[in-house]
């Protein structure tokens, strides 16, 4: 008799990690890092140009939204703050959801949470590439140029 | 006959009670550092989630009317919400700094061992990040500054 189809012992249990290449909860944990190295500047950048300098809470409004998103930056900024952001708390949540919802309940939040993500980041991306500084008052003298001839 | 000792059972002899302990014994995690680090990551990062659900629909409201906009920025303003941005802002500091400490758990090999030395270099430096931001923002909020 042949042993030639019998594994060594003792060797590792590989079929799990062949039959799918990707694996989502190991992308998962690399994303949790990356994203959050990342947003630690994004986010810490957005608190103080908005409540520290050169925005505080009291000065907020359109027009500061519309000055800051003259210059593109800000909105390559909000836009990478908002995939980053909102894809590291669903995936975050959604640990949580694994850890304390069970059964049925645990699905039906599943949904609820992929469902709201995909429409808040279509919305946060259409909002960004869509603004238009000419829907409200401006003191930039180009502006209000390039508004009027519209 | 048989030279049996007194059954354990007996009232003459009786067992001392164990000592109760207010943690399970030899725990290096129940209770500790590590447990208290999870447990604020996990209720930080929740709370700065669903303030994120309802912060991109209030920035929408600048594709659709500046006064729409100014009205409900204008309710960041207020003493409460106020005081609500300073919980916003120690609950991002916190996930922010614990962040990065289990990242350098995770990414170097002197990081478990240094777990618990860097979670009171999150509490130190979480507490000079909000001495810098905490008065400024309550004389912005409270003093119209
Ligand atoms: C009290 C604290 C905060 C204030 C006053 C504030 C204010 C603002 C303002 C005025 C905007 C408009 C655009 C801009 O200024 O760039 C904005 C957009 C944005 N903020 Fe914040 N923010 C705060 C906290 C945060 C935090 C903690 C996060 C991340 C979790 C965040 C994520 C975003 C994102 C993703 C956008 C773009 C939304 C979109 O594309 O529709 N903000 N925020
Ligand atoms: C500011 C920079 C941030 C850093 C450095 C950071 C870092 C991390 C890390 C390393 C994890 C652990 C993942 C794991 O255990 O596999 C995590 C979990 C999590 N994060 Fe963040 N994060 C940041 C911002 C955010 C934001 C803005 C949100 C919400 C929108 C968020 C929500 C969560 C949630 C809900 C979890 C799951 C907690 C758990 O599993 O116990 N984080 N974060």
């Amino acid at each position: 008799m042949s042993t030639q189809n019998i594994a060594a012992p003792r060797s590792p249990y590989l079929s799990h990690r062949k039959r799918n290449r990707f694996n989502i909860e190991k992308w998962g944990w690399i994303y949790m890092r990356v994203s959050g190295f990342l947003l630690v500047f994004l986010i810490f950048g957005h608190l103080f140009y908005n409540l520290i300098f050169p925005g505080k809470v009291s000065i907020l409004d359109w027009a500061f939204v519309a000055g800051k998103f003259s210059d593109p930056l800000w909105m390559w900024w909000d836009g990478a703050m908002l995939w980053l952001a909102l894809i590291h708390g669903a995936n975050g949540m959604r640990t949580l959801v694994n850890d304390y919802a069970h059964g049925r309940f645990r699905s039906v939040l599943l949904w609820a949470l992929g469902i709201t993500t995909v429409v808040l980041l279509v919305l946060g991306t259409l909002v960004l590439t869509t603004f238009d500084p000419c829907l409200g008052p401006t003191d930039n003298a180009e502006l209000i140029a390039i508004c009027a001839a519209q | 006959m048989t030279s049996q000792a007194a059954p354990p059972e007996s009232p003459a002899a009786p067992i001392p009670e164990p000592k109760r302990r207010k943690l399970p014994a030899g725990t290096l995690y129940r209770g500790r550092e590590g447990m208290w680090s999870w447990v604020l990551h996990r209720i930080t990062g929740t709370a700065i989630f669903f303030f994120l659900l309802v912060h991109i629909l209030d920035t929408a409201l600048i594709r659709i009317s500046p006064e729409a906009y100014d009205a409900v920025i204008g309710t960041y303003k207020t003493p409460i919400m106020g005081l609500g941005e300073v919980a916003l802002v120690a609950a991002v500091g916190l996930h922010a700094l614990n962040g990065l400490r289990i990242i350098f758990i995770d990414l170097f090999s002197w990081g478990p061992r240094a777990q618990k030395a860097m979670f009171w270099i999150v509490v130190v430096l979480w507490i000079l990040l909000l001495v810098g931001f905490v008065p400024r923002h309550l004389m912005v909020v409270f003093g119209g500054h």
